[in-house]
């Protein structure tokens, strides 16, 4: 990795276009349409209920959260949380030990 | 869905595009999500989520069959917190 990707913080949609358009040698602009559909048909999948499943990656799931009773911790006033479903995502072991050894190495 | 289900959609939606180009382009954008977690750094992607590291500290954990205490030592984790739009699409009514 050069000096200037090791400096940035944040990658972005725009980061994983350039890398497709690296690795793929489609287009620059073709390249950062189908980054933004994929994503886009990830949503859509979760959005539907369905779990998304990444071999290598991860799992991300969609859970059904009941109503609870939250506070607000300004006035410490008791509001209802309203039933929702969230999102969790579950890395997969390979990620786990790919970040793990990642982040060791650069301590 | 899983990865050959996302990628035969997107194959599915681009006849224009080899299969193989098709699988480089969404292992491609999963790799590079890893890569950059591996690197210390984070993945914003608005409307969806974000992906971060978060460190872990160092604990005295037990052998749960001996009783026996182990030092488990400090790492970081993978984290994905969904995005506002993602966690709306979610919870539209109706």
């Amino acid at each position: 990795m050069d000096d200037a990707k090791a400096a940035k913080k944040t990658l972005t949609r725009a980061d994983l276009a350039q890398a497709v358009f690296r690795e793929v040698g489609l287009s620059k602009n073709e390249s950062a349409e189908l980054v933004e559909s994929v994503i886009e048909h990830v949503c859509a999948a979760l959005e539907r209920g369905e779990t998304v499943k990444i071999s290598s990656f991860g799992t991300f799931l969609v859970r059904q959260k009941s109503e609870r009773i939250g506070r607000n911790p300004k006035t410490g006033e008791e509001v209802p949380i309203t039933p929702r479903r969230v999102v969790s995502f579950r890395p997969s072991n390979t990620m786990k030990e790919r970040v793990a050894a990642g982040n060791r190495q650069r301590e | 869905m899983i990865r050959s289900e996302l990628i035969q959609i997107i194959a599915d939606e681009n006849p224009h595009l080899y299969q193989k180009d098709v699988e480089r382009l969404v292992n491609t954008i999963f790799e590079e999500i890893v890569t950059a977690l591996a690197n210390g750094q984070r993945v914003e992607l608005r409307g969806f989520g974000a992906f971060s590291v978060k460190k872990r500290d160092g604990r005295i954990g037990r052998n749960p069959r001996t009783g026996e205490p182990v030092e488990v030592p400090p790492k970081h984790v993978p984290f994905f917190k969904a995005g506002k739009q993602l966690r709306e699409r979610l919870n539209r009514a109706g």
